[in-house]
């Protein structure tokens, strides 16, 4: 049925009563929305939030790194807590979106956190930007890894509260490059990485820049999706194309499958990789086979005798039940560092957390000793590892 | 053109799980006339009933398919009673938004249980063997994958032609009222189609999940688009269109990032039916029926 | 029939009511008692609005079965970007251009799917959101999957307020005027309306450009606010989840949909801090309504002064408050 004309207008007087519900709602919440000021360790705990994707496309690195950043809180917790309080985290899901992640830190930031670890992707990490840079609030990000995440790449300026724990798409990239023509002496390599984030594309973009800036012909640029399972047909087409070196930059999900299934056609020339690699589950699909002869840059070993990995494995492994991935460690180191962080600030106070931030030298994580240099980016070792006979060995 | 033969059989395994989703999406369609969004989902919870039969139950792979298949049999059947028969005399797009939520809902029930984790069939359950003839690589699976399929697909052309069931759900499809008439029960033959329809998904699900070893709660949004998809392109409602839909969806999949770029493979899957929904919307195999004034 | 004076009464007393609720907005947030949070689920409020109400007038009002509205999205978030951002133009423009490239799209659209029904139709549009997806995704001048980051905030309350005035004149005037009855009659019976001369092509495609172009609209505020755009944002569950808005309130009733957009976008906010169950409540949610009510919260009437009057005296007699 028609109705004249006033269905817009009530539309609208419905919307005024929304508002008014929301200005009754804040209303109440006035007296708690102070400025941030306050918020520094109101009580006795101090609030963490955890803005991760634990729902959507990327809800298994979410998940781990959440998980690697909670049993860091238990232990810190256990040993007394940061400055005789207790860290309280506050998870949050993202869904793997970059307007929820805004959403998210505004929610957490009106619940009173100090700081905030995650998100995991570079895209969900620019949607919180706007909002740590305003509240002034310290952002780690464990596992983004685009170059402009801390750089603004229209300024060239530092994005004042934003740090990463993990290097960036550009030192991995070249990394693997220099290996393979200084350490594997191949001349000639094939691309074939995911293009469906801006990990992987950076990851392969600095590679191929590094490897013909030292002399290297890059003979195929292929691409897959995350989500892909069949990686037959491309493979066969590199393939033909001879390469002696393949550079597969992505996550261990598609990787694992992809190499399984590039050894099943007959290619047996070495491929490397990124931290993406970085799972028990890569030799769990793959299998120790398959795996020999491939290469990948890592944070850290999963076997490296060193006491400190050793314990947060098998915590980790105790508590989850099974290995855990990268994403897990730089969540855990994350969490340690900012706990070291406010320590170091001797408070709470997120813009005394973000100078310590500033400050951090050689602090001690479990995926490489690490100083935040001016671009709010780690400064540690790159390690290569090579799978030998279902083993990861550091080349 | 020995390239192009191997990847003709890459296709083949791709196609024949293809194949076996699409004739779930066809037969209920065929049926009820709904898009079952939630059909890839079900295959989803074949590969992991199939999953947890192996690693805890210890089942080789035949037993693990024939318990998915059993499970998601009794699912299809139980999500068709609870959120589709309600809605059986509503609009369609009422029926289409219940199979969205159904969809959502088993995603994120298993997300919930089971957590975002891929899981990984243990390599013992099939051990690779691969094969090679004349230049040109076969693994095991690839035979499995195929023969199984074609098995199924018999048993079900079987069903369908020779027993009463099958006539009574091809009558349903043809006519409701009709069949009504004749003294079919409606309500056992759709629960029957979406038993059957379940149980090729699980089976499909099952083999993804030998194949491509690994699975997780988001895996059947993709891959039961582009078997809807197949369905569409051999004629929806039609079982040997979704055959060849399936198949031919494979193959192309396979050819195009192949030959062309692997980045725009599901472009051209989605391409693929436009073209025929524009040109030929009944699909290969569909007739033209005209509406009536 | 009202006699002129009253409707000019009645007129008045509307856009009093509305530049009031528009300087209240406006004035929570300027003195900083509607904080961020607020703010930006305020922005959802209305960019789902805007999705909501357009998409209704291709499935609600036209009948036609579009699952591909979050491609016109796209285009127009991008769009819009590309001149603000990337070109440096002005705002405005970059809104102007936004619209008329969704609009185009959805003239691109629509013209081909025009002979489909139903569920074909569906899946076509389907088919066509995807791939937009797919294409932004490949190419790099927009930042391929990374998309575009570091758009600036252009999308404040007053751009929001016009925008929503704006999109719901245009589309109830379109409704209540013979373009509404025109597409009304397609969707109740399109044979009989080409019988009784309607250009039915000419008004099914009119309604998928309208659409388009709001939806394109939207595009450019949501572009505007939240920062980074990327192609996997317009995916098909974005679509869903404007259908599921659009469903819920009733296809066919504009008042409809703005409730369910709002219902949903707060439902959302609500259900953030219990990420493991919030998906499951929602489909859940979804599958009660549809079974038990399937033509949605408001069927295809519309909410009008004399409904609420009448459930106001209703419910002042069994003694209710407000």
């Amino acid at each position: 049925m028609l109705k004249k004309g006033f269905g817009k207008k009530v539309a609208l007087l419905v919307l005024a009563v929304f508002i008014l519900s929301i200005v009754a709602g804040c209303g109440g919440n006035t007296s708690n929305d102070a400025k941030e000021g306050d918020k520094s360790a109101a009580g006795d705990t101090i609030k963490i939030g955890i803005n991760c994707e634990l729902s959507g496309a990327v809800a298994s690195y979410g998940d781990n790194a959440r998980n690697g950043a909670l049993l860091a809180i238990e232990e810190i917790n256990a040993a007394g807590g940061v400055l005789g309080k207790q860290l309280e985290p506050l998870v949050r899901d993202n869904q793997s979106k970059t307007d929820e992640a805004m959403n998210v830190s505004a929610a957490l930031v009106d619940e009173g956190m100090v700081a905030q670890i995650g998100p995991l992707t570079s895209g969900a990490v620019a949607g919180s930007t706007p909002i740590a840079m305003e509240n002034q609030i310290p952002l780690i990000a464990p596992a983004a890894t685009a170059d402009n995440v801390t750089v603004d790449d229209k300024t060239n300026k530092v994005r004042d509260f934003i740090f990463r724990v993990c290097y960036r798409d550009s030192d991995q990239g070249r990394r693997m490059a220099d290996f393979a023509i200084d350490t594997l002496g191949v001349k000639t390599a094939a691309i074939f990485g995911s293009t469906s984030d801006d990990y992987a594309k950076g990851l392969a973009k600095y590679f191929k820049e590094q490897f013909e800036a030292k002399g290297g012909t890059i003979v195929a640029e292929e691409g897959f999706m995350n989500g892909d399972k069949d990686f037959r047909g491309t493979l066969t087409k590199i393939r033909g194309t001879n390469p002696e070196f393949i550079y597969v930059p992505g996550y261990y999900t598609e990787v694992s499958v992809l190499i399984k299934q590039a050894r099943d056609l007959g290619i047996n020339v070495p491929i490397g990789g990124g931290d993406g690699w970085d799972s028990p589950d890569m030799i769990a699909v793959a299998g120790a086979e398959a795996l020999n002869n491939t290469y990948f840059t890592n944070h850290y070993s999963v076997e490296d005798p060193d006491p400190a990995i050793q314990n947060f494995v098998k915590a980790y492994q105790a508590k989850h039940n099974k290995l855990p991935d990268s994403f897990a460690a730089l969540g855990y180191d994350s969490m340690k560092l900012l706990a070291d962080a406010i320590t170091r600030a001797g408070s709470a106070d997120p813009v005394k957390i973000k100078e310590a931030l500033e400050q951090t030298k050689d602090f001690a994580g479990i995926t490489g000793t690490m100083s935040i240099n001016e671009f709010h980016n780690p400064v540690k070792d790159i390690v290569v590892i090579e799978y030998k006979d279902g083993k990861q060995v550091a080349r | 053109m020995l390239e192009f033969i191997q990847q003709l059989i890459n296709g083949l395994s791709l196609g024949a799980i293809y194949a076996l989703i699409a004739l779930g999406y066809t037969m209920v369609y065929g049926i009820i006339m709904l898009i079952n969004f939630a059909h890839g989902d079900i295959m989803m919870v074949g590969a992991y009933v199939g999953f947890f039969s192996i690693s805890i139950l210890g089942s080789n792979i035949i037993v693990a398919m024939i318990f998915a298949m059993a499970t998601c049999a009794i699912l299809g059947v139980v999500i068709e009673k609870v959120a589709y028969k309600p809605l059986r005399n509503s609009t369609r797009i009422a029926a289409l938004i219940t199979a969205i939520g159904v969809s959502l809902f088993l995603e994120y029930v298993v997300l919930y249980f089971l957590t975002a984790q891929q899981r990984v069939y243990p390599d013992s359950a099939f051990p690779l063997h691969k094969y090679h003839i004349a230049g040109l690589v076969i693994s095991n699976k690839d035979i499995f994958i195929i023969v199984s399929a074609i098995i199924l697909m018999i048993i079900l052309q079987y069903i369908i032609k020779r027993t009463k069931t099958g006539k009574a759900m091809r009558a349903v499809s043809l006519d409701r009222d009709a069949a009504v008439l004749m003294g079919i029960s409606v309500d056992k033959t759709v629960s029957v189609t979406f038993a059957i329809g379940s149980a090729l998904a699980a089976a499909a699900g099952v083999m993804i999940g030998l194949y491509y070893n690994t699975i997780n709660p988001l895996m059947g949004i993709i891959p039961g688009l582009k078997a809807f998809i197949a369905a569409v392109l051999g004629g929806i409602g039609l079982v040997p269109g979704a055959m060849v839909g399936g198949f031919v969806m494979g193959v192309l999949e396979t050819l195009v990032s192949g030959y062309g770029s692997s980045m725009y493979r599901d472009a051209v899957a989605y391409g693929v039916l436009i073209l025929i929904l524009l040109i030929k919307p009944t699909g290969l195999f569909g007739k033209n029926t005209g509406e009536k004034v | 029939m009202e006699d002129k004076k009253s409707k000019r009464g009645k007129f008045l007393l509307e856009v009093i009511v509305l530049a009031a609720l528009f300087i209240l907005v406006q004035y929570l947030i300027t003195t900083g008692l509607l904080n961020r949070y607020y703010q930006i689920n305020l922005t959802l409020v209305v960019i789902n609005i805007i999705l909501a109400v357009s998409l209704n007038l291709i499935n609600g009002f036209t009948g036609q079965l579009s699952l591909g509205h979050a491609g016109f999205m796209a285009i127009g978030a991008f769009g819009s970007v590309i001149i603000s951002t990337l070109l440096g133009y002005p705002f405005i423009l970059g809104i102007i251009v936004a619209m008329l490239a969704a609009a185009m799209a959805g003239f691109i659209i629509g013209v081909p799917t025009l002979r489909l029904k139903g569920d074909y139709l569906a899946i076509a549009t389907l088919g066509f959101g995807e791939i937009i997806r797919v294409v932004l995704q490949n190419i790099d001048y927009i930042g391929g999957p990374a998309g575009i980051s570091g758009i600036s905030k252009m999308t404040t309350w007053p751009v929001l307020f016009i925008s929503l005035m704006v999109t719901m004149v245009v589309i109830v005037n379109m409704i209540n005027s013979s373009y509404g009855r025109a597409i009304i009659a397609v969707r109740e019976d399109e044979i009989a309306a080409e019988i009784m001369g309607v250009n039915t092509t000419k008004y099914k495609v009119l309604a998928f450009v309208v659409g388009a172009a709001f939806a394109g609209l939207a595009g450019a505020l949501y572009a505007h606010y939240f920062y980074i755009i990327k192609p996997e944002t317009f995916g098909f569950l974005k679509s869903f989840d404007i259908l599921v808005m659009v469903v819920l309130g009733g296809l066919g009733s504009t008042t409809g949909a703005v409730i369910a957009a709002i219902f949903i976008t707060v439902l959302n906010a609500f259900l953030q801090e219990y990420a493991a169950v919030r998906m499951i409540i929602y489909a859940t949610i979804l599958i009660i309504v549809m079974i038990y009510r399937p033509q949605g919260l408001l069927g295809n009437k519309e909410l009008s002064y004399k409904i609420l009057k009448k459930i106001w005296s209703g419910k002042n007699a069994s003694s209710t408050n407000k």
